[in-house]
């Protein structure tokens, strides 16, 4: 990225023709006894090489290499392929500004309309916009979009296996109506208790909110819960934090989703200790006039010629103001552009396969786990990559803390989000896991 | 322009067309003309109660966005389903095929507000 300061010369140019004497004039409208007459208390600015060394050996007390990990929980580690960042890193996409002017931006516009479709052919979706900051604040918007749609609903019920995370964003979005928030309970499989659903749904529930594959890793079945929450006349809002699931399960539309929020972090080849996020969000054609966020279409100009703009511009809080269907005037374009690339450059052929390797070692670590004692996999239901463990000769921290000291993170304890499941681990094994690694996770657990 | 003597007039440019109790509610050839093409029409649902000088519906544009106020307290008996699934209809035939709502309305009264054509045709003339 370029730097381009002012020389002295510029300063006193600019300051002659605006006729001040000097930069410390401008200011002269505040009070001086609010004006700081002395330097600020940092120390002397380093030279570039002294500054590179300071942060070299900052970043070296990160433990970066030498660990297995194996914890998930909505942040995934998997590989994207350099490729990504030879399209990515091309100053025309990594500089480009948010493309409000479509004769300046076809490249970009046209690189959001492809990662909505691929994104839409992966999750079986009718639209995709986008994209939103992440997961976390899609499922919240996707509330908030079920109850503008069904306009005398007002009740959103949340399955307790949807990412806590999400859960407590949505109540964060709907902190002046929490009464209005209802909790589903999961059964012994770790899906969503159909009995509890069936009651809490009524004919104030606005949308159903359920995780595939939700937080224990399991997936949901679909297609028998559409049709219970269809009858009741509510929506199906399916929300996931894996869409490489769908490399190799249908994806969430093919079941009746009517508003899809997701996490598409996994996409994006990088933990990041966090972030950035993807927030991916798709709806069906006909509820697309509520749905947030900025979305990208193809149309032709003047002379007939394809062209791509941001569309659909009423919904949006700079044409609609408190009308708009949310107040977000941005999207994640980088990461939307990074995963655009990543889907393209895998194609359904690299998608399936790469699911199918995740599930392949997901299902060997399972089938380990199985055959020791003292460890018992908790749910029944159908998992992809991700599963919970019962630890039942140590305590589950205990457990972490001992594999830490052999260089294994085994997981996430789950104590803190599910009271309830008091010595458990999520363990989540991605493609990036050897076969080495994994039967070292298995030995590291046998020996404790 | 076109603004029919058999009907009743908004400051907000809607025309309302009275039958005892019952009244039907569009919007004139002006605001029509003003807005441009008509891509997308809310409207309310049946039994939804309105509120005079208050927002019962959205009419859009390619250029703007517009709230449709309603001119009396009241309930909606009936919308112009056909009309949202074509809304172009507001352009070429705003006071007949164009109608939005009837609203069953509670005080006649309140229409003794309304603009006649002529009173219409004058407000509209001095704030061009």
């Amino acid at each position: 990225m370029r730097y381009l300061p002012h020389t002295k010369e510029d300063v006193s140019q600019m300051l002659a023709d605006i006729g001040v004497d000097s930069i410390k004039e401008l200011f002269k409208s505040i009070p001086a006894e609010f004006q700081l007459e002395k330097p600020l208390d940092l120390p002397n600015a380093l030279s570039e090489r002294e500054l590179v060394r300071a942060l070299t050996e900052l970043a070296g007390k990160n433990k970066v290499t030498g660990f297995d990990s194996f914890v998930g929980a909505g942040i995934y580690d998997h590989y994207a392929p350099v490729v990504i960042d030879h399209i990515l890193k091309r100053s025309e996409f990594y500089t480009a500004y948010t493309p409000y002017q479509p004769e300046v931006a076809q490249g970009t516009l046209q690189a959001l309309y492809e990662y909505q479709t691929l994104v839409s052919l992966l999750l079986e979706a009718e639209v995709t916009n986008a994209s939103m900051y992440d997961g976390a604040t899609g499922c919240a918007e996707a509330a908030l979009m079920a109850r503008r749609v069904q306009r005398k609903r007002d009740k959103v019920l949340i399955a307790r296996n949807v990412h806590p995370e999400f859960r407590r964003v949505t109540n964060t979005y709907m902190v002046n109506s929490l009464e209005d928030i209802v909790e589903v309970n999961y059964g012994k499989d770790g899906r969503v208790d159909s009995e509890d659903l069936a009651n809490k749904l009524g004919d104030d529930v606005a949308c159903v909110i359920v995780g595939h594959p939700n937080y224990f890793g399991v997936l949901e079945d679909l297609e028998a819960l559409s049709e219970q929450i269809h009858a009741a006349g509510a929506l199906m809002v399916t929300t996931f934090a894996e869409p490489i699931a769908f490399g190799i399960t249908a994806g969430p539309g093919r079941f009746g989703s009517d508003i899809i929020a997701g996490e598409g972090q996994s996409l994006l080849g990088a933990m990041n200790y966090g972030g950035p996020s993807l927030g991916i969000f798709s709806t069906r054609q006909k509820l697309v006039r509520q749905m947030p966020g900025r979305v990208c279409g193809k149309t032709s100009d003047t002379n007939d010629k394809c062209g791509f703009v941001l569309t659909l511009s009423t919904r949006e809080q700079h044409i609609r103001r408190e009308k708009a269907t949310s107040n977000i005037c941005t999207n994640q374009g980088l990461c939307a552009l990074s995963a655009g690339i990543f889907l393209s450059a895998m194609g359904k052929e690299g998608m399936r396969k790469l699911a199918k390797l995740n599930l392949s070692k997901s299902e060997y670590l399972k089938n380990k786990i199985r055959e020791l004692d003292g460890y018992e996999l908790e749910f029944s239901g159908p998992t992809f990559n991700e599963f919970v463990v019962r630890c039942e000769r140590k305590p589950a921290p205990d457990v972490l803390c001992d594999l830490y000291g052999m260089n294994v993170l085994a997981g996430v304890d789950m104590k803190n989000d599910y009271p309830e499941l008091e010595s458990h681990l999520l363990i989540n094994v991605t493609e990036v896991h050897s076969k080495a690694a994994v039967d070292k996770l298995v030995d590291a657990l046998a020996s404790r | 322009m076109s603004i029919p003597e058999n009907l009743k007039y908004t400051k907000d440019h809607e025309w309302v067309n009275i039958e005892g109790n019952i009244v039907t509610v569009g919007i004139t050839d002006h605001a029509q003309q003003q807005l441009g093409d008509v891509v997308y029409l809310e409207l309310p649902e049946v039994d939804d109660d309105v509120a005079i000088d208050e927002p019962f519906g959205v009419v859009e544009s390619t250029k703007a966005v517009s709230d449709v106020l309603a001119p009396c307290n009241g309930t909606v008996i009936e919308i112009n389903e056909p009309l949202v699934d074509a809304p172009e209809t507001i352009n070429s035939d705003p006071y007949n095929e164009g109608w939005m709502i009837k609203v069953e309305i509670s005080d006649e009264s309140e229409l003794a507000e309304l603009m006649s054509a002529d009173e219409y045709k004058k407000f509209v003339e001095e704030s061009e």
